[in-house]
This record gives structure tokens, C-alpha cells and sequence, in this order.
């Protein structure tokens, strides 16, 4: 691995994917460097969500290499799969909350999961629900709660490990702009404290809002790859 | 350190009710009937150890033998291995045994022109005499002795008596393998439907970087707590069957020679131990197969 490796967390080198004979993802290959703030963009069906996936092994890419902070993921274990996941922590567009643990239950998961000392667990997760502004619903179920609450615990559950990549899919789509601010501003502190973030979203004004790189989708190939400067000034943070 | 397992495994048997329920309850009444057996075996060997116990070996006697040789007769009994006591009983003596018997027949020996009862042994064996064998062997031994003529011991009935419960025996581990591959499966099945219906939570686990040892460890101990919940259950209802059973069979069958007993803690700690391994290796099959996928 030489200097100019270690600076990428993610690197694809011709990826393709295909759903039986449909194609989609071809020929992707990309870099993203570490602390990056990125956005992959693009209609619906344009290969957003399955991108994501790749990185965190939710899908095996067809043919192509996918590298994650060093590891190749054709090489990996199966046993150190939950290894690569830990550094990971992953807003999914369903929220996908265990509809039968609490909103406690669901963000200390990632905690127990990755064999945290017990003692440290409540103190982390009550200043996390906290954060997101839910330190009052720690005893509610997800069936009990708002689109944007469920939207929050799945955001507290995404930063708790403080994962070294954020992967956020379409993390605004159902909600208000109030609430799709509020999950924007955590995202960005959690890029503030090191965190690689990459938002997939079909939403402009999220990107126009923040910046940062941008990658454009079209029917499973990357249309463009560009900068747009940030909007936001993390002193401030 | 497994206590956050068990308190899941706990939840989580509070959370799916109704399909743990299932599960307890077929593992209670495969415990039932596998333990009825072992019940059963328990108190027929025991049946059998006490008509042992009263069992004697009749050595009839060919006529008109001399003093001496009776005497010399009583001593080659007396040395065999596995004799206790003996008794000479005469053909006066059993004929008036006899009589005393069938009083109520007595005009049955009015027309005998003579005693037709032959001269006889009674011959009680050592308590080390115990297997069937044994006797069978010790009155062949007497039986080869020059003057005697017949020998008796209730071989017939209770000879068939020990074949039918040997192959009670060989039918009832059959049964029991069939139980236990037949539990081990259905609870294999039943927590398969658990699982099924947790699968979004294990999915969503896995996602989140858990391992294969943190999704299993909180299903194994469910399947530990349900053997043994199905075995305490299966025991209960065993005992209270028994209760209300074994003084009917005491009267029965062998008045003052047999006492029905339960089962013994040793075996009892054998079922229970091997109602939670039934209870494990239902969640290993499945959580196997559920988690290749």
C-alpha cells in the first residue's frame, strides 16, 4: 500500500452489479478519500441504494474489486464481516428499527454488538438520544413514533460506535424540512469529529445546502464526479 | 458476562409467547411418554427382583430312595452356589398340603389307593442368585443330580414374564430414539418459526456488525430454558399420574412384595439434562440452516 492509498477509506475499481440479467452498476470505479463529505445523486433506479450496499457486503459485487480502508472485500471472511460492518454505521431509508426493542434497546445493539464494556453503555446511549433530541422516548417502541423521530433513532444508532464511514440513504426523503435540517446537522457534526459521510439522495437542495462531492448516477454508471464548495463552516460546529 | 444473553433469551421468550408455548408443550409430552417408559421399566424390574426374591426351585424326588442317600442327596444340594436353604417335604406332608388346599374338594383324594405325590425339595436361593440365568442354571444343576426326577420353578410364566419385559425393554429404546430424533426435529421446526419471525431483527443485527456467537447465544439458551421448562412440566404431569396410579397397582398386583416407586433424582437429573440438550440442538439445527442463508 503506498501514501497515496491511505488517504481513500472507499476505492472501486471497475465494479459492475447485475439482478439476474439486469444491470445494475457498470464499470463504477471510484476513490473517496477519508473525512470526505459525498453525495451519490441521480433518479430513481439509478443504482444509489445498490452502490451502498456493496460497501458494507449487503450485496457481492458481479465482477470488480471494492476496497474498505485497506480491506479488499472479495478476500474477506465470512467472520470478520461484522468487523468491516463496525466501521459502518448506516442510516437506511426504512430506518430498519427492531419494531419489538425499545428506542434504548435499538441504539445500545450497536454497542452490546461490538462487546462494549456494560458499565459504558447507558451514559453513551443517553447522551447520544440526547443529541438527536430524543432522551425523553428511550422507553418508547418505534411503532409508537414519528417518520422523523424513527428517522433520529436511526441516526443515534448510525453515530454511536463513532463508525469511521457514515452511509445515509436518502436520509430526508419522508421528512419535513425541519426535521430533514435537523438530520442534516447531525450528519455534518458527525463529519465534523472524522467521520467519512456519504449521503445517497435524489434531493439538490440537501447538496446545494452543504457541499462537499458530489457523484451523479445515470442507469447504473457514474454520469459525473465534481466538488461543490461547502456551505457550511465547521468552526462553527 | 452471559447474563445479558439470558436476560435477551428471557425477553425474548416473553416477546413470542405463543410459539414458545407450542415448543415447551411438545417437548413436555415427549418427556411424558419417555418417561412413562423409564417409569415402567424402573417398577417391572423392580416387580420382577421381588417374585425373585420369593422365587423357589421345587426338586421332586424319584420313589422310594434310602435314608442315606436322602441324606447324602440334602448335602450335594446344599453345596451348590447360589443355594440358601432347604427343606425336605414328604409325600405325606405335600399331600396334606394339598388337602388343606382344595378343602373344599376333598372328596377329589377319597377314592386314592395311594399317595401320588412324589417326595420333594424346596430349595430358597441366596439373594446373589439374581439374574434369570442364574436360577435357570442352578436348576439345571439340580436337575442333572441321579435322583432326582423333575425339577420346578415357575420357568414357564415367569420366564415369559422376563422375555416379554426384555423386549418391552429393546421396544422402549427404540421409542426413546425415535422420541428424541422426533422432539429434537419438531423443536428444530418450532424455533425455525421463531427465528422466521424474528429474521428482520437478526437482518438487522448482522447489519449493524453483530456476530454469528451474539445472534446464537440468546436462541441456544431459549432452547436450554425449553428443554428444561418441557422436562419440569413432563415430570409434573408424570407424578401426578403416578400418585393417583400407584396405589391401585400396589394392591394389584403384588401385595407386600412390591412397593410402585418414582423415579430416582439421578433420573430425574438425566431427563432434565437431556430435554435441554433435545431443547439445544433444535436451535443449533436451525439457527444453522437460518443463518448459512
Amino acid at each position: 500500500m503506498d501514501a497515496g492509498e491511505k488517504s481513500f477509506i472507499i476505492r472501486m475499481f471497475h465494479v459492475h452489479h447485475n439482478f439476474g440479467s439486469k444491470k445494475a452498476l457498470i464499470d463504477i470505479t471510484l476513490d473517496i478519500a477519508k473525512n470526505e463529505f459525498v453525495f451519490i445523486s441521480g433518479p430513481s433506479g439509478a443504482g444509489k441504494t445498490t452502490l451502498l450496499k456493496l460497501l458494507y457486503l449487503g450485496e457481492s459485487v458481479s465482477e470488480g474489486q471494492v476496497l474498505i480502508d485497506g480491506i479488499n472485500l472479495s478476500r474477506i471472511p465470512r467472520k470478520k464481516i461484522p468487523i468491516l460492518r463496525r466501521k459502518f454505521g448506516i442510516i437506511f431509508q426504512d430506518y430498519k428499527l427492531i419494531p419489538t426493542k425499545s428506542v434504548y434497546d435499538n441504539v445500545a445493539l450497536v454497542l452490546e454488538a461490538a462487546g462494549a464494556k456494560r458499565r459504558f453503555i447507558p451514559k453513551k446511549v443517553k447522551s447520544i438520544l440526547r443529541s438527536v433530541g430524543m432522551e425523553d422516548r428511550l422507553k418508547s417502541f418505534p411503532p409508537s413514533l414519528s417518520g422523523g423521530e424513527q428517522q433520529r433513532i436511526a441516526v443515534a444508532r448510525a453515530i454511536i460506535g463513532d463508525p469511521k464511514i457514515i452511509l445515509a440513504d436518502e436520509p430526508t426523503g419522508s421528512l419535513d424540512d425541519e426535521s430533514a435540517e435537523a438530520i442534516l446537522d447531525l450528519l455534518k457534526d458527525a463529519h465534523i469529529r472524522g467521520a467519512t459521510v456519504i449521503i445517497a439522495t435524489h434531493d439538490k437542495s440537501l447538496m446545494r445546502k452543504t457541499g462537499g462531492h458530489v457523484l451523479v448516477l445515470r442507469q447504473g454508471r457514474i454520469e459525473s464526479s465534481a466538488f461543490l464548495e461547502k456551505q457550511y463552516d465547521a468552526a462553527i460546529y | 458476562m452471559m447474563l445479558p444473553f439470558i436476560k435477551r433469551a428471557i425477553d425474548d421468550i416473553l416477546q413470542n409467547r405463543f410459539l414458545n408455548f407450542v415448543t415447551i408443550i411438545t417437548i413436555s409430552l415427549a418427556i411424558l411418554i419417555a418417561s412413562a417408559f423409564i417409569l415402567f421399566f424402573v417398577n417391572s424390574s423392580e416387580i420382577i427382583n421381588s417374585w425373585k426374591r420369593g422365587l423357589r426351585i421345587m426338586a421332586y424326588l424319584k420313589p422310594h430312595i434310602p435314608n442315606a442317600d436322602l441324606t447324602h442327596l440334602e448335602h450335594s444340594i446344599q453345596s451348590l452356589d447360589g443355594v440358601h436353604t432347604l427343606r425336605y417335604i414328604s409325600k405325606q406332608e405335600a399331600l396334606d398340603r394339598l388337602k388343606a388346599q382344595l378343602k373344599h374338594q376333598s372328596f377329589l383324594f377319597e377314592g386314592l389307593p395311594e399317595n401320588p405325590l412324589p417326595d420333594s425339595f424346596e430349595i430358597r436361593m441366596t439373594a446373589s442368585t439374581g439374574s434369570w440365568q442364574k436360577i435357570e442354571s442352578l436348576a439345571a444343576q439340580i436337575e442333572s443330580l441321579a435322583l432326582i426326577e423333575e425339577v420346578e420353578y415357575g420357568r414357564r410364566w415367569i420366564g415369559r414374564f422376563v422375555r416379554i419385559i426384555s423386549l418391552f425393554r429393546l421396544a422402549g429404546y427404540a421409542m426413546g430414539a425415535l422420541f428424541f430424533v422426533a422432539t429434537v426435529f419438531i423443536v428444530a421446526n418450532t424455533i425455525r418459526l421463531v427465528i422466521y419471525s424474528r429474521r428482520e431483527e437478526v437482518e438487522i443485527m448482522r447489519l449493524v456488525g453483530a456476530t454469528d456467537r451474539f445472534i446464537k447465544l440468546p436462541f441456544y439458551i431459549e432452547g436450554l430454558i425449553q428443554g428444561g421448562l418441557g422436562a419440569f412440566i413432563g415430570l409434573v404431569m408424570l407424578f401426578i399420574s403416578f400418585f393417583f396410579i400407584s396405589a391401585n397397582i400396589e394392591q394389584g398386583i403384588s401385595p407386600g412384595l412390591f412397593r410402585p416407586q418414582f423415579l430416582s433424582a439421578t433420573t430425574i437429573g438425566g431427563i432434565l439434562l437431556g430435554s435441554m440438550l433435545v431443547g439445544w440442538l433444535g436451535c443449533y439445527i436451525s439457527l444453522k440452516q437460518f443463518l448459512k442463508a
